[in-house]
């Protein structure tokens, strides 16, 4: 009896091993608050700060953070930063937060934050909690009315060979690992208390117009292209220098196996003569030259990286520009205010340009229409 | 009879005074207020923030400061007040304390010594109310100041004053309402959607601008002259251009984004292709 019970927790413990895939990222209003005030006090500088909250199941609960304070290079407050950490954890646990951390978030500029050192703050904190999260939010982006905000986890498998350090070519092919599979963004649902709930109803002001429409449809927004596409060209840069790094790479590896190749027949012909002699053959093979030490393969880490932060600033601006679209097809238009709610085609065929189009008459309506489509027919 | 020199007098009121709150202190002290300790009534914690030249307190983070209440005396946690206070500082240093919020509508008896302590960390500190239990029927947020009613330099009762209370929602805003107004939201709203939704309510307003103008041409609605100037401004602040120049403008613009739209999509091509053929070199 007393066996079966052991065995019967026993069976529970291992059952409860294998978790559940991460599915969803739940958060507090009042997380996000905190994090957009945190990110937009310290706006030009880059700021961090812990997560808290529960695991449940698939879902992973954030139910309250705090801020780091701005980070110094100095190694004595370096120590006191961790001080602090566990100084909030305690005061937190307190007042009942809960006091387990989930993971951590991070402000980024124009979503510039695939970057090395992300990565290794994950495998940081994943060698602690076994499922933990990055909340990354873009404040600038997010001045022009949009939520900027993305929940993201290393895959697996990227950690897997993160941990050995291997980025050769043929490991990742083996692990059949692309830049698309570095980062994996997980939904985020947002969840607020009853009495929160409660008191933003009633307090909502009842304005036709919130901050955020304003936001939205500012106009002056192309520097925020320009930088985005500065960026990218950037980016270009650094590939082009990664590619050139591989070229080399490969123009070694040929050099070298000519060399090999040279050498061996040299040793082929000079074993036939020695056979010819009746002396031994020497062996065909060489350790200690210089021309057999196999050459180092660069890591394809930092091309995955740039190449997943090119993609990204790629939908930024893809987005923005359907965005755009949008918004200044209901500009006024020959004096005339174009407010427009214009269907491009079928919904099925072109489902992001629903674009708001209602043309005052039908013949501009029909001008417009065609117009367009000799636009998008240039695409 | 008293010799005439004893006069009952208030401390200079600060009439001027005003307070902001911003919502994340609001959703900070639900959040505190949820995870109360069993069987408290209430909890209380310190406002940090700023205060203006002019008198205004902008109240802009807040903390929970646990605390024992019985009928006649309160304890709170100083120590903890303090270390958290360190905390705080740390990351924000231009935040200072500038008072104290209670949940529960109105003040109570205890409320008075709490004021007393944070009057000594601070002067002339804010009073915040909210009431959880929406006694009321409504949610009522307060803010007060304590007076101090005194006989000559003896003490005799404190009066809490309450201030103009201002709720600085433009953060909540931009966040949007729909998120933290439902207790549960399954997806953010993507950039095109938030756009659509604005877009939208764009178009409700100029209707609704079409249909007064329409109403006082047609003598249905009196006219009203600061509406009609404010109308008119509106429309002035769009430079006026012919036609036939805010086409090309239109239009080149449009080719402008079209262009990169472009570019953006060959670079995306580019990627994928890249990795095609990495792929397919590395099986050779």
């Amino acid at each position: 009896m007393a066996n079966n019970m052991v065995r019967s927790f026993r069976d529970i413990a291992a059952t409860q091993e294998v978790a559940s895939p991460l599915r969803v990222v739940q958060i507090d209003g009042l997380v996000i608050l905190k994090i957009i005030k945190h990110c937009k006090e310290f706006m030009p500088s880059l700021v961090t700060g812990q997560l808290l909250g529960l695991d449940v199941g698939s879902c992973l609960e954030v139910t309250n953070c705090f801020p780091f304070p701005s980070r110094e290079e100095d190694e004595e407050i370096e120590a006191d930063g961790a001080n602090y950490q566990l100084e909030m954890m305690r005061c937190l646990r307190e007042v009942n937060v809960d006091n387990n951390t989930v993971g951590w978030y991070q402000s980024t500029y124009m979503g510039s934050f695939q970057t090395v050192e992300l990565i290794e703050t994950f495998m940081n904190y994943q060698e602690n909690i076994k499922r933990c999260v990055c909340i990354i939010y873009d404040p600038q982006r997010s001045s022009q009315g949009v939520l900027a905000l993305k929940a993201l986890k290393l895959s697996d498998s990227f950690m897997d060979l993160y941990r050995y350090n291997n980025f050769s070519g043929e490991k990742l092919r083996e692990k059949n690992l692309s830049w698309v599979d570095i980062f994996e963004e997980i939904p985020v649902k947002v969840s607020n208390s009853a009495l929160v709930s409660a008191f933003m109803t009633e307090l909502e002001a009842d304005a036709p117009v919130s901050q955020c429409d304003y936001d939205r449809l500012v106009l002056s927004t192309n520097p925020f292209m320009e930088r985005n596409l500065e960026f990218l060209v950037e980016c270009m840069d650094d590939l082009s220098m990664e590619q050139q790094k591989f070229q080399f790479y490969y123009r070694n590896l040929s050099r070298q196996q000519a060399q090999q190749q040279a050498w061996l027949q040299k040793r082929r012909a000079e074993n036939k003569a020695r056979k010819d002699a009746g002396e031994d053959p020497l062996p065909e093979e060489d350790p200690s030259n210089p021309i057999f030490k196999p050459v180092p393969e660069p890591s394809r880490l930092d091309s995955f990286l740039i190449t997943n932060q090119i993609s990204n600033y790629c939908n930024q601006i893809n987005g923005y520009i359907l965005y755009r679209w949008v918004y200044t097809l209901s500009l006024p238009i020959k004096g005339h205010v174009y407010v427009c709610r214009f269907m491009y085609g079928d919904e099925k065929t072109c489902p992001f340009v629903r674009a708001c189009f209602r043309p005052v008459t039908k013949k501009d309506s029909e001008h417009w229409r065609s117009q367009q489509d000799r636009k998008i027919g240039m695409l | 009879m008293a010799s005439g020199n004893t006069i009952l007098q208030f401390s200079p009121s600060s009439t001027n005074l005003s307070a902001k709150i911003h919502p994340i202190v609001l959703f900070n002290i639900c959040d505190s207020f949820l995870r109360r300790q069993d069987q408290a009534e209430r909890v209380i914690g310190t406002l940090l923030g700023s205060i203006s030249a002019d008198g205004t307190v902008d109240i802009r983070n807040s903390y929970c400061v646990p605390h024992n209440e019985s009928s006649d005396q309160v304890a709170v946690d100083i120590e903890y007040h303090h270390s958290m206070l360190v905390s705080h500082q740390r990351v924000n240093p231009k935040e200072v304390i500038v008072g104290w919020y209670s949940t529960g509508s109105g003040v109570s008896g205890g409320s008075a010594l709490i004021h007393e302590f944070y009057s000594r960390e601070v002067a002339n500190p804010v009073h915040l109310t909210v009431d959880t239990g929406f006694s009321s029927g409504e949610a009522s947020i307060k803010a007060y100041v304590g007076v101090n009613l005194s006989v000559g330099d003896r003490q005799l009762a404190a009066q809490f004053q309450e201030v103009p209370l201002d709720l600085r929602m433009l953060e909540a805003e931009r966040v949007g309402f729909d998120i933290l107004k439902k207790t549960t939201v399954d997806k953010l709203p993507n950039d095109l959607e938030g756009v659509e939704a604005s877009m939208e309510r764009l178009i409700v307003l100029i209707d609704e601008v079409y249909k007064y103008v329409d109403d006082v041409v047609e003598g249905r609605i009196p006219t009203d002259n600061s509406i009609g100037k404010y109308l008119a401004d509106t429309v002035a602040s769009i430079p006026r251009m012919s036609p036939a120049a805010f086409d090309k403008l239109f239009n080149d613009s449009l080719q402008d984004l079209l262009l990169v739209l472009y570019l953006g999509s060959l670079t995306r091509t580019q990627l994928g292709l890249a990795e095609k053929l990495n792929t397919a070199a590395q099986i050779l």
